[in-house]
């Protein structure tokens, strides 16, 4: 598992939305076969980096690589897989219509269907409209689509908000399993109790790096055990710089 | 470009349709009830019926295929979907042909409906090709779709988009020839009237309506038609974007 080789390099990414700097300049790595955890509060400039990372976002300099490509290139399309926060899908079609849709665009094997409803624990609402699931089933019919092609790096903005805490646990042992496997996870969150289940932290604050560490790096760097309190204390150790 | 994605979109947009009877029902009923409407509003004018119920039959799909168009696509945009898509291994010719074939399909059964109604019951005249004018109404429909298609991109909600109802299709339907013979409009309004592709749909659907037989002016009307579906489309794929701000 001590492979250096990193799955995406970002590098002095710039980006714009709406008359704001979003990015200024950052850069970063996120390695493969590990689960990379992208921690900040929320309007930190996590969608925005996660979206320049599977290339629907326009940058206005930097440069992003993702398996050894330029992010967004046409062969990445069938192996990066992207969760957006607003869960994306048909309403007025099933779980298990949507799931089919998509997967046919995929060129995924119908046998993936099932599976990936087994693996959100749909399986009891794979015949309702989407337009009927309530926040979190929807969210994670959204989640299914995603784990469909079986894409060697996954990146899922905010997988897990508003989920159960049972199905939470779930998901992350899924993620540990799919890491395990090769693939290369990429999870954002605003909560910094999922923080635990990551290898390695990229902490934002306001469109810049504030940290890419380990768990326990960071706790040794800060002397704080709560994940929380660590990324006050690096806050205030770099404010005065 | 890929046979399987294309298929799979219009099997899905198909398949949306249906979770939508009412919407169905309207598109399917809606139509004839019109003509029905019509002869007696020109109940003391039969030929007058005559002349524009038969090519009515042809404008029909083009008016709502612009208008189902616009706003499937605007929920395509809104909902994330659009965005997934473009992630996703499918080109925009995938997506734009297989909304084409679902709306043609959905463009043909609307004009065959109301064609049979027509026909059948409320005696328009067949003095010209019937299985011509129910052909030159499935390219309308796919006509509608482009420029629903097209037009989409501009609207940011559903408000806006039947707002462009009465923006792009009223004129051209005013213009076209329909209410008043283009020779008698004032030669600005021919001149601009030329340059609407429902003129053409028009003209085209009077003459498989009356004569059956479309001559070289009606060829010109079917290649610009054609030409004006395909310029649609492809201004429509220019606003498919893979990246965004």
């Amino acid at each position: 598992m001590m492979r250096a080789v990193s799955a995406v390099d970002v590098s002095e990414l710039v980006v714009w939305r709406g008359g704001q700097l979003v990015l200024n300049g950052l850069s970063c790595q996120v390695r493969a076969g590990r689960i990379t955890g992208l921690l900040g509060p929320s309007g930190c400039g996590k969608t925005t980096l996660m979206r320049a990372i599977v290339g629907v976002q326009i940058v206005s300099s930097g440069s992003v690589a993702v398996l050894s490509e330029p992010a967004g290139s046409r062969q990445l399309r069938r192996r990066v897989g992207y969760l957006t926060q607003e869960p994306s899908l048909y309403g007025d079609l099933s779980v298990r219509e949507n799931l089919r849709y998509f997967a046919r665009v995929l060129g995924a094997d119908e046998a993936r269907i099932g599976e990936v409803i087994e693996t959100v624990s749909l399986a009891d609402h794979a015949e309702r409209l989407a337009g009927r699931l309530s926040g979190g089933q929807l969210a994670r019919a959204s989640l299914a689509t995603a784990l469909l092609a079986e894409p060697e790096l996954l990146v899922l903005d905010e997988p897990t908000v508003g989920l159960d805490p049972v199905l939470r646990r779930d998901l992350w042992a899924h993620f540990r399993r799919l890491a395990a496997s090769g693939v290369t996870l990429l999870v954002s969150s605003h909560v910094m109790d999922e923080a635990e289940h990551c290898d390695e932290l990229l902490l934002m604050r306001e469109g810049e790096l504030v940290a890419s560490e380990s768990p326990d790096e960071l706790r040794r760097q800060t002397g704080r055990h709560n994940l929380e309190d660590a990324f006050l204390t690096l806050i205030e150790l770099r404010a005065p710089r | 470009m890929s046979v399987r994605i294309t298929l799979a979109t219009a099997i899905r947009v198909l398949t949306q349709l249906r979770r939508d009877p009412r919407t169905v029902a309207l598109l399917l009923a809606v139509p004839p009830v019109l003509l029905t409407l019509l002869k007696y509003v020109f109940q003391q004018q039969p030929r007058a019926f005559q002349t524009v119920g038969a090519p009515l039959v042809g404008l029909f799909p083009f008016t709502t295929m612009f208008l189902v168009t616009s706003i499937t696509m605007l929920r395509e945009r809104s909902t994330g979907t659009l965005e997934r898509l473009m992630t996703m291994p499918l080109a925009k010719l995938d997506l734009l042909l297989g909304y084409g074939l679902a709306f043609a399909a959905v463009g043909s059964i609307q004009a065959l409906i109301t064609a049979g109604v027509g026909f059948a019951l409320l005696g328009l005249g067949v003095a010209g090709s019937t299985p011509l004018v129910i052909a030159l109404a499935v390219g309308n429909a796919v006509l509608g779709m482009a420029l629903g298609l097209f037009t989409s991109a501009f609207a940011r909600t559903e408000f806006q988009a039947i707002q462009f109802f009465p923006a792009v299709v009223l004129p051209q339907l005013l213009l076209c020839g329909l209410f008043v013979p283009r020779a008698r409009m004032a030669p600005l309004l021919q001149g601009v009237s030329d340059a609407l592709p429902l003129t053409y749909a028009f003209d085209g659907l009077q003459r498989a309506a009356v004569r059956g037989a479309l001559g070289a002016r009606g060829e010109l009307d079917i290649a610009v038609i054609a030409g004006a579906t395909l310029l649609a489309m492809s201004l429509g794929a220019a606003t498919l974007r893979r990246r965004s701000r």
